[in-house]
């Protein structure tokens, strides 16, 4: 297994879509492994869901290609695919029981019907509400619903499961719940998924890997840890998680922020640059020493498992800055507000980005 | 960079939809652009006999002929010229004999004629010939030689009729009783409207209720109540009338106050129930006092209702052609002068004329309206909070006064008509007696008229229903096909715009025209069916589209993935979740086709009378009495219509209660 490389199921080149003079997708390229789960992540407008429609066939690209399964159906009906989707708004039948919602893509001429009626049974053990089978979608909560939209939508066992912010409806504690349930769902049935999202969290704790998206273009495709760790440019480094940025020169292997000095390993720049380092990996430190800082904490706000300090009168300048204090280390150097303290952003931490134009 | 264009691969679903859209819209521009198109011809077209075109040879006894000559230099030789005039209109013959002063169909004089091009037309008796061959005639037969004359575009048509001041005055008339309406009836529409939205007097679903009543009858109805109330020598309350004749505007403006009421009470209704409570709530709370409120507040809230009503109102009135035919006397109206040109003096292109002279105010009111309904829709999204009146004492009672005071208005109307139905001779005999329901006895084409309507009624309600859905789903579902779908909805919104009168005539000069293979409905039901449905077909299609833009844009969506055919999800889900406004248009046609004249009344035959039309031809006999009668058959008719409608509509929300969220 180890060495047989992965074999592509979804292809997309070179995409384009315009409404009238804008242009919504820009030279879209990109490869989905079989069995994986993807997501498409990036601030509203993107065009996160104008990809997914297109991969869908409901709403065709003005220009490219796209592959499933190794035939191309850039110019296909969506009926001629071979996807299940969920919307956001669930868009159950609302006049059909749930049984009938889930049966609706199962019924045929040539299945005969107790074949139906335990597909649906099966169908609803899946998604833990076997019991619901014989009310009205309006008779469920949102997140049952939804349940209910996704076992819809894999009746069919179709090849790609597409899911368009299926959780954006949901209150935050159903939220999280059915993060685990649709990721274990799509583990157990290995079936290869796309979800749009512009919730990180979601992202982050959900997909195999991750395409984040700005302006209609890919700006990074990569694993959660990747994108998080080795941001491929500025705006996926603002956009996941939290991130300081400080404007800079740079001179080699050193970069001079303000009136400081500090080393930074993976310096590639010259000029004008822009150095980013995320709080969590700005350490206290006791005393001075390689890459320290001497800064004053203005205010500190506590985040349930660490503090975050928005640090003021360092030596790096008039720019907003701010470190993650885990509780010990706030208890044990006794950082309150209005402190002065040393902090070290460590050399192999610092990522240099050219100057935003 | 960008790779070649993606071109859809068009799915089944895809061809079956635009197929129907297809059809749908190949029937709007049948029964409705295409006749439109003809009329709008006929108006410009002028005819005249072209007698440069005709040449004669005149034998002597013995048969030489004698020189060529044209049929103008005959008409001119003696001076003055024989026939002065020559335009003439579409039917138009022109006997040749008379251009011969010595002519006797008894002489050995033998004629030869010709036509000098193909297009020279004339008839030999009722033969006809035309071209350059020569033909050879004795008098006898010559004498029944009549020419044809041609057509050409211009405006002389208009030229006539802003010349005529006996049609223009029309004009002047129609625009001045829809002001005068428009301002009557918005004031105490909105009053009433104000009253049931905003005060907690007692009755107010009765008064809801009767507000509706002059929607089931025909607009010519209250003409009749008000000549059995205010006619010069036996009206019950001529003495109110201080010695002026209810025929003629005072009549219009009573009868069209009526028939127009319940339709701006509806629109300001809206306007006043979508306005935010909110905005009460801050200004009682700032202390301003109710007057203050009210010009703060409701009138700017509730101002596009207030103008939409209007010019529906204008509309309505400017293009009703019943009412003014009733009790108009000697005043003449825009609608009335179509019918009068029409059936009165045959001449269609004059019809056409004050047809387009009709149809400027209308489109005018109609493309004013509709920015107004958009703007009141833009306001509707932000608004939620519904008002609740408080109890106050003076003013619910002083409203209650004046709901009483309208709705004894319209139920006084139609309780006159059925007191009129019921007696046997008014003033003379007042027993009540069923004779003047024995329909058989008049002419109008008695209770066949009756079983026609409901026919036509129920048809309407079934094709029209069907038709206009299923065109709105197309419209609405159908992917891509941009440009079609923005024809189809322009050919949607075009009925509202046309007058019924216009349309009538329209239908004439397209369907009554031999050479259109659609010949054989003229004179049928089908043509009464496919007028009505054309007729009413905009309101329908905006209730139709309406709901099925509530319903979620991704049911389609979801389907299709699922590889179901789209009439599955049409048959399954759609209809059934659309069956409440599928129910309102049906039994908005059915009204409709009851009550409506303006239309049918130049396309029934012997065969199709109707009961609307029935109640005009009876009332214009003498027989206002059977009149009243068959107009009080229409309203039980629709009043039953409407209770039926309100069961199933009861009995259909109750079956779907389960999955029909509250509200
Ligand atoms: N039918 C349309 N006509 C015109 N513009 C459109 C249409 N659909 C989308 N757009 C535009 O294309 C861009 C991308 O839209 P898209 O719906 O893909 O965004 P998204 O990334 O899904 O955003 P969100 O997170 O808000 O859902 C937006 O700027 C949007 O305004
Ligand atoms: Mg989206």
């Amino acid at each position: 297994m180890l060495d047989s490389a992965p074999s592509i199921y979804l292809r997309i080149e070179n995409l384009w879509k315009n409404f009238g003079d804008f242009t919504a997708l820009r030279g879209i390229s990109l490869d989905v492994i079989e069995g994986e789960f993807l997501c498409f992540l990036g601030p509203s407008g993107c065009g996160k869901t104008t990809l997914l429609r297109a991969i869908a066939g409901l709403d065709l690209q003005t220009s490219g290609k796209v592959e499933q399964a190794g035939v191309d159906v850039s110019n296909f009906p969506p009926a001629e695919r071979n996807f299940g989707i969920v919307f956001q708004s669930y868009a159950l039948f609302p006049n059909l029981t749930i049984e009938k919602n889930i049966a609706y893509g199962l019924e045929n001429a040539k299945r005969p019907k107790s074949e139906v009626k335990a597909r649906v049974a099966e169908l609803l053990e899946l998604v833990g509400l076997p019991e619901q089978g014989k009310k009205y979608p309006a008779q469920l909560s949102g997140g049952q619903q939804q349940r209910i939209a996704l076992a819809r939508a894999i009746a069919t066992k179709p090849g790609l499961l597409l899911l368009d912010e299926p959780l954006s409806a949901l209150d935050a504690k159903v939220r999280i719940f059915l993060r685990h349930e649709i990721k274990d769902l799509q583990r157990k049935l290995g079936i290869t998924t796309v979800m749009v999202t512009h919730d990180q969290e979601e992202a982050l704790s959900m997909a195999d890997r991750i395409v984040v998206m700005n302006h209609g273009t890919i700006e990074q495709v990569g694993t959660p840890l990747e994108i998080y760790r080795n941001p491929a440019s500025l705006f996926v480094a603002d956009f996941i998680g939290a991130m300081n940025q400080l404007p800079a020169e740079a001179h080699g292997n050193s970069v001079k922020i303000g009136s400081v000095k500090l080393e930074c390993d993976n310096n590639e720049l010259s000029g004008k640059i822009i150095v980013t380092i995320r709080p969590e990996d700005v350490l206290p430190v006791e005393t001075e020493g390689a890459n320290t800082v001497k800064a004053n904490i203005k205010s500190m706000e506590f985040l349930g498992s660490f503090f975050r300090a928005e640090l003021a009168n360092t030596e790096l300048g008039d720019v907003a800055f701010s470190a993650d204090f885990s509780i010990n280390a706030v208890r044990r150097l006794g950082l309150e507000e209005g402190t002065s303290l040393f902090v070290q952003l460590p050399s192999e931490r610092l990522k240099t980005f050219p100057e935003a134009g | 960079m960008r790779g070649p264009l993606v071109k859809p691969k068009l799915g089944r679903d895809d061809w079956a939809q635009r197929s129907f859209m297809l059809v749908i819209g190949l029937y709007l521009i049948v029964a409705l652009a295409l006749p439109l198109y003809v009329m709008l011809s006929k108006a410009f077209t002028i005819y005249h006999f072209d007698l440069r075109q005709y040449e004669v040879q005149v034998s002597d006894e013995s048969g030489n002929f004698g020189e060529t000559l044209t049929l103008s230099s005959h008409n001119m030789r003696p001076s003055p010229s024989v026939v002065e005039d020559l335009s003439t209109n579409t039917n138009g013959r022109l006997g040749i004999a008379q251009f011969f002063p010595d002519f006797s169909f008894r002489s050995p004089v033998n004629y030869r004629f010709r036509g000098v091009t193909p297009s020279a037309v004339y008839l030999i008796g009722s033969e006809r010939n035309s071209g350059p061959d020569w033909v050879e005639l004795d008098s006898n037969t010559f004498r029944r030689v009549v020419l044809r004359p041609v057509s050409e575009r211009g405006l002389t048509n208009f030229k006539t009729y802003f010349s005529t001041p006996a049609l223009f005055q029309s004009v002047q008339n129609s625009l001045l009783i829809a002001v005068i309406v428009t301002v009557i009836t918005v004031s105490l529409a909105f009053w009433f409207a104000y009253a049931l939205a905003r005060s907690k007097m007692h009755l107010k679903g009765v008064f809801r209720m009767v507000a509706m009543m002059p929607i089931l009858v025909p607009s010519l109805l209250p003409g009749i109540a008000l000549l059995y109330l205010f006619s010069p020598r036996q009206g019950m309350l001529k003495a109110l009338m201080f010695g002026h004749d209810i025929n003629g505007p005072i009549g219009i403006v009573i009868g069209s106050v009526f028939f127009t009421f319940p339709h701006a009470m509806i629109i300001i209704s809206t306007a006043l129930s979508i306005s935010d409570a909110r905005l009460f709530e801050a200004s009682e709370s700032l202390k301003a006092s109710r007057w203050r409120t009210f010009w703060t507040v409701t009138i700017p809230g509730a101002r596009y209702g207030l103008f939409s009503a209007a010019f529906v109102v204008f509309n309505l009135v400017i293009t009703d052609f019943g009412l003014p035919k009733v009790i108009g006397g000697n005043f003449n109206m825009l609608a009335v002068d179509i019918y009068k040109q029409v059936i009165g003096q045959q001449n269609f292109e004059m019809g056409a004329v004050v047809s387009i002279v009709l149809l400027v105010p209308a489109l005018l009111a109609f493309g004013i309206d509709r920015r107004m309904q958009k703007k009141q829709v833009a306001l509707l999204t932000s608004r939620s909070v519904v008002f609740e009146p408080k109890p106050n004492k003076p003013m619910d009672w002083f409203f209650f006064g004046y709901a009483s005071f309208v709705a004894i208005f319209i139920v006084g109307i139609i309780a006159v008509c059925q007191f009129a139905a019921l007696i046997k001779q008014w003033p003379y005999n007042l027993s009540l007696s069923l004779k003047n329901y024995d329909f058989s006895r008049m002419d109008g084409g008695g209770w066949g008229s009756y079983t026609n309507s409901l026919l036509l009624a129920i048809l309407t309600a079934i094709i029209g229903t069907v038709v206009v859905f299923l065109g709105a789903y197309m419209v609405e579902k159908t992917k891509g096909f941009e440009k079609g779908r923005a024809i189809f909805q322009g050919l949607a919104m075009l009925p509202m715009a046309i007058p019924g009168m216009v349309l009538g005539i329209a239908y004439i000069f397209y369907f009554n025209n031999p050479s259109n293979p659609l010949n054989f409905i003229y004179g049928t039901m089908i043509i009464l069916v496919v007028s009505t449905v054309t007729h009413f077909y905009t309101v329908s299609h905006l209730t139709a589209v309406t709901a099925l833009k509530q319903m979620d844009t991704e049911f389609e969506s979801v389907s299709q993935s699922l590889k179901q055919p789209f009439y599955k999800l049409f048959w399954r889900v759609t209809v059934p979740v659309s069956l409440p406004a599928i129910l309102n248009i049906s039994i908005y046609l059915f009204v409709n086709a009851m009550t409506t004249v303006s239309a049918v009344v130049f396309l029934y035959s012997t065969d199709t009378a109707l009961a609307s039309v029935a109640v005009l031809n009876m009332n214009d006999a003498g027989d206002i009495a059977p009149a009243a009668a068959m107009g009080m058959m229409i309203f039980y008719t629709n009043a039953g219509a409407r209770i039926l409608h309100a069961l199933l509509s009861k009995g259909i929300l109750a079956r779907s209660n389960a999955w029909r969220k509250s509200g």
